[in-house]
């Protein structure tokens, strides 16, 4: 019974995993940037809705009103001046402005607020509890309702992309951007609002990740990065729907990893990454030949 | 007829290829009397400044490793820290079975160099920003599984049990020796290994990937070489570090911090020369020096610099004395002497650094 535990655990966890993969993939995909700041900004977007409860009081559940549109707008500004800056000249200064952005991020907050870890408390009386199925099995509303959160992000973007006017222009700059920019589509205003979309899933994603967890300055790139990327590369590059999968198998690994020996919980998940690029190279690649 | 014969006799005669415009001789001296003057550093100076200069030599060499995988080999990899660590553990390893730590420092960075073949099969399945963050999650894993074995000091770490019982000042000195002897090792592996054929091979593949490989280039091997070599130089800086500080502490040696280190000095050095490490280097330093008590505010002035050059002086700090001077002290290409000329035009596509980082993506999209 305890590993049918730890597996529904792994199952609910990978949702919140899943939500902190999304704006990744979703950018790797329209821009073919690797944001290498993702896991940093999502700690930005934790940080930025604790001074938004320490100030307006807004219960923890629903600062995210505030937040999303504040880092969707960091994205917009974002994109339009260092991301696409860096994209004129090449993937590669992609990758090193990225990366001087996670640094400068990371010791920034260290600076600026400090080392201690914040979190935010729910404050709510039911997410904050939880219902039992059977004597060993308990499930705390809180991550079902962070899983709920992430299948309906997903559900949106994939609507949104599919379905939507700006999700077809959306689609059509990934695909071609000079095509698109002849046929009058100003394809850099499209990447900002692909920013900005992805940059709400990561507000989401480090509220989400506040209200489960402590974090610190330093969860943005042991953390968030990394268990993302895993679940991207386990899932498939460029499925919304396999970075679901990606993050479900990661947490149901890391649940019975930390089944196993408390301590082995990172290492599991980070086995079975490695293992999923080693055996299944050919899943992983697949997309990424025609980019 | 004749145009035909005096057209090749001209090319024939006139045209010359040269490694650089002008004679690097005196390069090859002035830098043989800088290793010299700072092989008597230990006599000279105050033991304070030595141990600096060694922290100087390990982020030298880590950058000059750096700049070979990212600015020659298109490789950004943000896991180098995993063999700073694993260096360091050989180190510590070694010296646990009463090895002395010097002897330990090669075979470190040989051990570091085999570790690196599996680990390049794993991540080399990927590309670009997908590369950096795999080889990020394989140092973290490396890590995690280091801190499983109590013998080695688990999470927390520990000291070399066997270090040379001797006084303060010449144990001092001798790592400062060392530590001199492997940067100037590691930096004239470089620039050896970039004048040869890989460096050859190397800059086809920075200049057309697909024009290399359908040329024959053997694409996947030369990358593969640069990885295990940056792993066999990075171990030794790692060895270096265990040596200097006599510690071994998983979370600081596997830091991803060490990766930002050697890739802020060599994009602000400039990317793709063999100088810009160096000057990089020296920036780096002095930076860390004069903000040594502000904490990390070092690493965000870097950080920002480096994204600023990144962006808007692609070539760094080398690239603008390059451009107003024309000096290589290094040069790793090749220069085209075209009929009585003096040798102005430079092929521009053997000589790498030369145009910075991007060569297909010059202009800005209409």
């Amino acid at each position: 019974m305890a590993w049918v535990n730890a597996i529904i655990q792994g199952i609910l966890i990978g949702g919140l995993y899943a939500l902190f993969a999304c704006g990744l993939s979703l950018m790797f995909g329209v821009m073919k940037v690797v944001n290498l700041a993702h896991g940093d900004l999502a700690i930005i977007g934790g940080y930025i809705a604790v001074g938004v409860i320490a100030v307006t009081h807004i219960p923890v559940l629903w600062s995210f009103v505030i937040v999303v549109p504040l880092m969707a707008l960091l994205g917009y500004v974002l994109q339009r001046t260092v991301i696409q800056a860096s994209l004129d000249r090449s993937i590669l200064t992609t990758l090193l402005v990225t990366f001087g952005l996670s640094v400068v991020i990371e010791n920034g907050l260290l600076e600026f607020i400090n080392a201690d870890s914040h979190s935010l408390g729910v404050g709510n009386a039911i997410i904050t509890s939880s219902f039992s199925i059977g004597s060993q099995i308990t499930i705390a509303y809180l991550l079902l309702l962070i899983f709920v959160v992430a299948v309906v992000v997903l559900l949106g973007l994939q609507y949104f992309l599919s379905m939507s006017k700006y999700g077809r222009l959306i689609r059509a700059v990934a695909d071609d951007k000079e095509a698109a920019q002849l046929s009058g589509v100003d394809y850099r205003h499209v990447f900002g609002i692909a920013a900005a979309i992805a940059f709400g899933t990561v507000a989401l994603a480090g509220i989400a990740y506040g209200m489960y967890s402590q974090f610190s300055p330093t969860t943005g790139t042991d953390t968030i990065l990394l268990f993302a990327f895993a679940a991207v590369v386990i899932g498939g590059l460029g499925s919304l729907w396999g970075t679901l999968v990606g993050g479900v198998v990661l947490g149901v690994a890391q649940q019975i990893g930390a089944q196993i020996n408390q301590s082995d919980q990172l290492l599991a998940g980070y086995i079975v990454f490695l293992a999923v690029l080693a055996l299944r190279p050919q899943g992983l690649v697949a997309r990424r030949a025609q980019s | 007829m004749s145009v035909a014969t005096e057209t090749t006799a001209r090319s024939v005669e006139k045209y010359r290829v040269t490694r650089s415009r002008r004679n690097v001789a005196w390069t090859g001296l002035g830098a043989l009397v800088v290793v010299v003057v700072l092989a008597l550093f230990p006599y000279i100076v105050y033991s304070g400044t030595t141990s600096i200069m060694v922290q100087a030599f390990i982020v030298l060499i880590l950058a000059s490793m750096w700049n070979m995988l990212a600015g020659y080999a298109g490789l950004v990899s943000v896991g180098q820290q995993a063999f700073v660590g694993l260096g360091a553990y050989f180190v510590l390893i070694l010296n646990i079975h009463s090895i002395s730590m010097f002897t330990a420092l090669p075979v470190a960075a040989v051990g570091c160099g085999v570790a690196s073949l599996p680990m390049w099969w794993l991540v080399s399945r990927l590309r670009s920003g997908y590369f950096a963050i795999a080889t990020w999650v394989l140092a973290t894993t490396v890590l995690l599984i280091i801190e499983k074995f109590p013998s080695i000091g688990g999470g927390t770490g520990m000291s070399l049990p066997h270090a040379p019982n001797i006084s303060a000042a010449l144990l001092e000195a001798e790592t400062y020796w060392i530590g001199l002897a492997v940067t100037v090792l590691a930096l004239v592996t470089v620039y050896l290994l970039l004048r040869s054929r890989l460096g050859l091979v190397l800059t086809a593949i920075r200049d057309d990937e697909m024009a290399a490989r359908s040329s024959g280039a053997r694409v996947g091997l030369a990358r593969m070489l640069v990885f295990v070599v940056a792993a066999i130089g990075c171990g030794a800086a790692g060895a270096l570090l265990a040596i200097s500080q006599l510690i071994v502490q998983p979370s600081a040696v596997f830091s991803v911090q060490w990766t930002a280190e050697m890739a802020f000095a060599v994009i602000i050095g400039g990317l793709g020369t063999i100088e810009g490490p160096i000057l990089g280097t020296i920036v780096y330093i002095v930076l860390q020096q004069t903000l040594a008590s502000y904490n990390a505010w070092y690493l965000i002035i870097l950080g920002l610099v480096a994204m600023f050059v990144a962006l808007f002086a692609r070539r760094g700090l080398w690239g603008l004395v390059d451009e107003h001077l024309h000096i290589r002290l290094f040069p790793v290409g090749y220069w085209l002497w075209a009929p009585g000329s003096s040798g102005r035009r430079r092929r521009d596509s053997t000589e790498p650094g030369r145009r910075g980082i991007s060569l297909r993506r010059r202009g800005r999209h209409s």
